[in-house]
């Protein structure tokens, strides 16, 4: 199998990774699998497993717990983990850098003033408007304000029909800035309970995950994770420079638009109903062009795999660790996140001295 | 046929191409040369379309501004200035690319084949990076061949267009290389190449086009047009011409006129 395998490869084109695909899906399924049986409810795998054989099934108690609370939250953990490390790939393709994530092309920006302005400005909304709209103003704010902000520097750094990438780049620190800055006007006008709402919501959260919540985030980035592989063959050339991928025969403006919007799209779709995730979007591509190459064609795939398995895990640790409290997910993704991706670039350093 | 008619370029909104026509046939290698500054990069860029300009552009008879980029990409591969590539991509996985985006995808041995030909068939499996600026270049090169490796296809003569091919290359390579673009053109290929070295141009290039300030200051065979009055013209130096016996006129600078 082995000898098949090597007498058909090419030297210098890397084959396509099976192993790390099977161990990839092996990953998610695992994570799933206890994110369904662990949690405060003390639903375990032993009653999930024996209620189809026995006559009485689940209770009502743990019906409710299993379909409206464990798979719910599932779902949008390995939804939002997708979303970020397939939109960080399409990112940093674009722009060509491997730090590139969605708080570059001002997703992160807007959709942050979005939401703190949904959180403090909320409160001045008529009584009769707050109750239609609900707990769902804050994702729609956050949302919108991510896709506001994107248009905006898109616009800003398009002439003639092109998109220059280091304009946007430039635009959107200056965007950035101009949000920061608004987020501390806000800060200073809240009370104290929308303070509290304010950081919880930077530090992320899968704890609100609802069927309801799902049914707006998952179209568009289940959308967003169709088009991608479209563009893989473009992004690969873009690694060559913009006028050598026209050469190669991509329309590059096309391919610049779907990434930009797509990231967008399904970053702010995360965003919008999980707050702020920090690092998925750079560890989790980082670490597959190590193990497999930097081809988009398999780093889309792999990276949408590994994205959701990881997050369904720091879900699984964010609600055990202080159990039956709550940890916020963003805090632990940095937390394990960031030190495990400094001794992935120290070693790797390591092995480039010999 | 390449046909260049009447080509205006700016750059930041000065006029640097100031109506340049020019043809080009295939089964001929056409050498575009001038002194630093002069246009020959921006010509080559604006006839490839990678900078906007004013004027027209036929490439075996079609208009290419109103060409798929796609189809191309099937009649025309380029070699960039700029060598650089963004992240770890091995020399065989870039030569891919060449060949994935022309006609030639199903066609096996060809990324070995076309590193043979620039003489980096050991670097298959090197990480770009690792490379050396000449082999960079040369990568490129053999990516740009396995894009239009046969020199004849359905739609006409193929095409390669060379920006400073022999620029970061020892006196072997640059033989080497130019050697293998007189071959496409012997096999019915075009190749259009901006060239700095007269003496290697002269040697190679059936045609020649030299640009000064932007215009086009003589065309024709290496020995019609690289005459003394025209090269002191150009760089502002006596040159003492002197004549090859296989492969025609050649240079030697003398006393710059600084003094």
């Amino acid at each position: 199998m082995t000898a098949l395998a090597s007498s058909r490869a090419r030297p210098g084109l890397r084959p396509v990774p099976y192993g790390l695909t099977a161990g990839l899906i092996l990953l998610v399924l695992a994570a799933s699998i206890l994110s369904l049986t662990s949690g405060a409810a003390g639903l375990g795998l032993g009653t999930l497993l024996k209620a189809p054989f026995s006559a009485e099934g689940l209770t009502l108690r743990d019906k409710v717990v299993l379909y409206d609370i464990r798979l719910p939250r599932l779902v949008m953990g390995l939804a939002v983990g997708a979303a970020l490390a397939v939109s960080g790939v399409l990112l940093q393709g674009l722009f060509r850098n491997p730090l590139a994530d969605p708080g570059i092309v001002g997703i992160g920006a807007g959709a942050g003033l979005g939401a703190v302005m949904a959180i403090v400005l909320g409160s001045f909304l008529p009584l009769w408007m707050a109750d239609l709209i609900g707990a769902h103003l804050v994702p729609f704010a956050a949302f919108f304000g991510g896709w506001a902000a994107t248009l905006l520097l898109y616009r800003a750094a398009t002439a003639g029909g092109r998109t220059d990438v280091a304009t946007m780049l430039l635009a959107g620190i200056a965007l950035g800035a101009l949000a920061g800055a608004v987020t501390g006007v806000m800060v200073y006008m809240a009370d104290d309970k929308q303070l509290r709402d304010l950081t919880f919501w930077g530090m992320g959260s899968l704890a609100g995950a609802t069927w309801g919540r799902l049914a707006a985030a998952l179209p568009l980035i289940l959308l967003v994770l169709l088009i991608a592989p479209g563009l893989a063959r473009g992004l690969n050339a873009l690694a060559l420079g913009e006028a050598q991928a026209a050469h190669l025969g991509h329309n590059v403006q096309s391919v610049k638009r779907r990434a930009i919007f797509g990231a967008a799209a399904a970053t702010g779709a995360a965003v919008a109903v999980s707050g702020g995730i920090g690092f998925v979007g750079i560890v989790v591509p980082h670490l597959l062009r190590l193990a497999m190459g930097p081809d988009h064609r398999l780093l889309l795939p792999h990276s949408a795999l590994l994205g959701a398995g990881l997050l369904v895990l720091a879900d699984l640790a964010s609600r055990s660790i202080v159990a039956p409290a709550e940890l916020p997910i963003g805090i632990l993704t940095a937390l394990f996140g960031a030190p495990f991706f400094l001794w992935i670039l120290l070693r790797q350093k390591g092995a480039l001295r010999g | 046929m390449l046909e260049i008619t009447d080509i205006y370029a700016s750059l930041a909104k000065r006029e640097v191409l100031h109506g340049i026509s020019l043809t080009a046939k295939a089964g001929q290698v056409l050498a575009i040369c001038g002194p630093n500054g002069a246009g020959k990069s921006t010509l080559l860029k604006a006839a490839l379309g990678e900078i906007p300009a004013r004027g027209d552009v036929k490439l075996n008879g079609q208009s290419t501004a109103k060409a798929k980029a796609s189809d191309l990409a099937r009649q025309r591969a380029v070699l960039p200035q700029d060598t650089q590539v963004a992240f770890a991509f091995t020399v065989a996985e870039i030569v891919a690319m060449g060949q994935e985006a022309g006609d030639f995808a199903a066609e096996p041995g060809l990324i070995e084949a076309a590193l043979a030909a620039v003489g980096l068939a050991n670097h298959a499996t090197r990480p770009f990076q690792t490379l050396s600026g000449g082999e960079r270049q040369r990568s490129h090169l053999a990516r740009a061949l396995a894009q239009v490796w046969q020199p004849i296809g359905p739609q006409g003569p193929r095409w390669l267009f060379l920006d400073e091919p022999v620029a970061s290359l020892d006196l072997g390579h640059q033989l080497q290389v130019m050697r293998l673009a007189r071959a496409y053109a012997d096999q019915g290929g075009g190749v259009v190449a901006v060239m700095h070295d007269l003496n290697l141009s002269a040697m190679f290039a059936d045609r020649m086009a030299f640009i000064i300030d932007g215009r086009l200051a003589a065309e024709g065979t290496p020995a019609e047009v690289l005459t003394a009055p025209l090269l002191e013209r150009a760089y502002g130096c006596k040159v003492a011409m002197n004549t090859a016996p296989q492969s025609g006129p050649w240079f030697l600078p003398q006393a710059c006129d600084q003094a």
